[in-house]
């Protein structure tokens, strides 16, 4: 099983530059607009949160394409646009439940995450972990680590109030 | 490529703009950002012009390294000349502006006139337009950003905006973009007001292209270690810039009351700790947010956890909003302190200003100077924080006679009020300075008595001159990139060589004002972070521009002496306590009564301190009276100035 990208968005401090990183390493410029990952922001309310391609085992945006130039790449696991096959007509863009598919303004492809040939620049770059690249079976590990963490937290929390009363 | 951002200029006052490239030539000796503006500012405006007037040029900018991969390169520049100083004005801010102003397809803009009613300038993949902002008018900093973007139906347009404050012309108005990023001093928010100019929205996706992404991409990521593995700077991501609080109140080093005490008593509740604290309980563990591209992540978020505003969201407070909410006025309270910064974040005006000037009047108050039929009954005390909030209103919104007055900046308020109030005023050209006290510090002294926009830590302060550094270490930092070895001193209290400290550090700062980086990631609070010599590797990496470490500081050398002639040719001579390199009496004449053992006591040597500045002027190429030499200007390229050659 392949390795995945982690969000942690609550770690995110909305600097955007997994967005520079990204669009510098695959096209040699910054911008934006051109970047597989966004950090979508709340403003008023501190929030950010990091989206790209979670590369769907049952994928919507592969299922879709009409002249299958969408694959998972078996190496890396992750899901592959054939830029010779597609033609460029964006059903994936609409289908992506996600919003990861992107469509780029200026070479005129759909765009997605293709974890940078195995070295994600977003996790390279990105001090805070707020985005990691971990073994796919880990993913929920870690969570079920915090929770857990956070449940017996509460638990003691629970224990003192209840001393208190 | 990075160097094909254009400069337009735009006439408010007949809807005209002006698109033209800026060639390399200007780039070579001026870089951009603030020096570029410096030298569009000296070839723009003419002798003595009015600073609310439409004849007054207004510089918008990013720094040559804006959006690249320059680590936190956000930072967004603002020049005109000043409405508080009627000196030089400059601001900088970071954010996110200034990268979205260059995908926008821009790097300067050069506003005049005034628009016949308020107007805001959308700039959109090259393209510039000026729209009705009549619907914007009063609104607060962020209601206007989202009204903007609600408008312009695109939740990625950034704004350059200006508050209430600004639009009231208050004479220390700032410009903000998002929660709490803030071109704060002299005045700017003031300028855009007169213009009657709201805002300037900019949304792009044009590329800037890097010259070697590989090198970039490595460089930048050893250009962040270092920057983080710096422990200032990952106190700085934790506690944010509150965090120097702590250790300066303690030592001393705190203006209380105005200017009566260098230390804030029994101020446990506005310490960093506390105030983070407050930013855990109301926002979670992770609460710290970065300007563009930055991994040092100094903004804290909060809540106002109580009182009227309880439950307003806002970032920050800034160390700056401690001392104006906190210490000078001698507000205990983080509830208080926290919604000053909130206020001045809404209403748009630089809290550095506004505490300085309520604490004065405060002083003025308890002396009988200001009365309370001046202050309309307002309890105008020290520690009285309700007085504070009320004062923060009433100059930003004008409202009575001591709101308008203060609104105007304290020397004119000085005028106004009479009697001895100038005494107490404390100020360098006209602008106050903040929270901190350099009667302990001549180093620090001499740099807010000379900083080019008057009494500021951001000019030339060498804070680093407080860690008592071996002398090696200081002579590895100070002898680059140009060699000195006239005497360096690691003490604090000491005169030797404190004028080519504060010479090193306004060209450093100069050098990263131009790039369009923060001085976090530089020569600033750490001496291991990185300067000159790596902005000529990151410079090459991202734009193709090949410049040695010397290349660079010649250019921030011209320009912070461009910055010189722009004052001398508005009325600065040496000795003038309104417009001169010098400090108010209190610093000379009024010892330090709190604080560590070596600060107890302490006051600025006047013979001491003029020979400093003696020595600052023979460094810097400049005469007896601070003007520079016919050779200098020679040497620095500026002996055909104005030479219009944008």
């Amino acid at each position: 099983m392949g390795k995945v990208l982690m969000v942690n968005y609550e770690k995110c401090t909305g600097c955007r530059l997994c967005e520079l990183v990204c669009s510098v390493f695959h096209q040699g410029v910054s911008n934006p607009s051109r970047s597989r990952i966004k950090v979508v922001k709340w403003e008023t309310e501190g929030l950010y949160i990091p989206m790209t391609c979670q590369q769907c085992q049952d994928a919507p945006c592969m299922n879709v394409c009409p002249v299958k130039a969408i694959s998972r790449d078996e190496t890396l696991d992750y899901v592959k646009v054939d830029q010779d096959i597609c033609i460029g007509c964006r059903a994936c863009v609409s289908a992506c439940p996600f919003g990861a598919m992107s469509f780029d303004v200026v070479d005129r492809q759909v765009i997605k995450c293709d974890l940078c040939d195995g070295d994600p620049q977003c996790v390279r770059f990105c001090e805070v972990k707020a985005i990691e690249y971990v073994d796919a079976d880990q993913m929920s590990g870690l969570k079920k680590r915090d929770a857990a963490y956070r449940l017996s937290v509460a638990e003691k929390e629970a224990a003192v109030l209840l001393q208190q009363m | 490529m990075a160097l094909n951002r254009k400069i337009a200029y735009i006439d408010l006052s007949t809807g005209t703009i002006e698109t033209r490239p800026i060639p390399l030539e200007a780039r070579k000796k001026f870089l951009g950002g603030r020096g570029l503006d410096a030298y569009l500012l000296f070839n723009h405006t003419q002798k003595g012009v009015d600073p609310v007037g439409p004849e007054n040029a207004l510089m918008v900018s990013a720094g040559i390294l804006g959006g690249t991969l320059a680590s936190a390169s956000s930072r967004t520049h603002i020049m005109a000349k000043s409405p508080l100083t009627e000196l030089l004005g400059s601001a900088n801010m970071g954010g996110f502006f200034a990268p979205e102003l260059r995908w926008a397809g821009f790097d300067h803009l050069v506003i005049k006139g005034k628009a016949e009613k308020p107007v805001y300038l959308w700039i959109h993949n090259g393209n510039i337009e000026i729209r009705d902002a009549s619907h914007l008018w009063g609104k607060t900093v962020t209601e206007t950003q989202w009204a903007i973007r609600k408008e312009l139906n695109d939740e990625d347009v950034k704004c350059a905006v200006i508050g209430p404050a600004g639009e009231n012309l208050v004479r220390f108005a700032n410009v903000m973009t998002g929660i709490k990023d803030s071109a704060g001093r002299t005045g700017m928010g003031c300028v855009f007001g007169s213009k009657n100019l709201k805002a300037i929205a900019a949304r792009g996706t044009m590329d800037i292209k890097i010259s070697y992404p590989k090198d970039a991409l490595d460089y930048n990521k050893r250009f962040i270690t270092q920057i983080v593995s710096a422990k200032v700077n990952q106190t700085q991501g934790t506690l944010g810039t509150p965090f120097i609080w702590g250790a300066t109140n303690s030592w001393g080093g705190i203006r209380t009351r105005n200017f009566q005490y260098n230390q804030c008593e029994y101020a446990d509740d506005i310490e960093p700790e506390r105030i983070d604290e407050i930013a855990t309980e109301t926002m979670g563990p992770y609460h710290m947010a970065g300007c563009f591209g930055c991994q040092v992540h100094c903004r804290a978020q909060y809540k106002i956890p109580s009182g009227p505003y309880a439950g307003r969201y806002d970032e920050g407070p800034e160390y700056t909003s401690q001392g104006a909410f906190g210490g000078e006025p001698d507000c205990k309270n983080a509830v208080t302190v926290l919604t000053g910064n909130h206020l001045v974040d809404q209403w748009g005006v630089d809290n550095l200003e506004i505490g300085s000037i309520i604490s004065w009047a405060m002083e003025l108050y308890e002396l009988g100077i200001l009365t309370s039929k001046d202050t309309d009954g307002l309890d105008l005390r020290f520690g009285n924080d309700e007085a504070l909030l009320e004062m923060i209103r009433r100059i930003c919104f004008r409202d009575g006679w001591l709101g308008d007055t203060l609104a105007d900046g304290g020397i004119r308020a000085s005028d106004k009020i009479g009697k001895n109030s100038f005494d107490y005023l404390i100020q360098v050209k006209g602008m106050n300075n903040l929270h901190s006290d350099e009667r302990a510090t001549p180093a620090l002294a001499l740099g807010i008595a000379t900083g080019s926009r008057g009494s500021d830590h951001l000019r030339s302060r060498p804070a680093i001159d407080l860690y008592h550094l071996p002398e090696e270490v200081l002579r590895k930092v100070y002898g680059n990139p140009v060699a000195y070895d006239g005497p360096l001193s690691s003490e604090h209290t000491s005169y030797e060589g404190k004028s080519w400290q504060v010479l090193w550090q306004e060209l450093c700062y100069m050098g990263v004002d131009c790039l369009g980086i923060c001085k976090y990631h530089t020569t600033f609070l750490g001496a291991t972070l990185p300067n000159f010599e790596d902005w000529s590797r990151v410079l090459y990496y991202n734009t193709g521009l090949e410049m040695s470490p010397r290349d660079i500081w010649d250019i921030a050398d011209r320009c912070y002496t461009l910055e010189r002639l722009f004052n001398l040719r508005e009325g600065l001579t040496r000795d003038d306590l309104r417009k001169g390199d010098t400090l108010n009496h209190r610093y000379f004449d009024e010892p330090c009564l709190r604080g560590a053992p070596d600060v107890v006591g302490a006051t600025i040597d006047r013979e001491k301190f003029t020979k400093m500045i003696d020595e600052y002027y023979k460094h810097h190429g400049w005469d007896e009276n601070g003007v520079p030499t016919p050779e200098t200007l020679k040497r620095l390229g500026l002996d055909k100035e104005p030479s219009h050659l944008l």
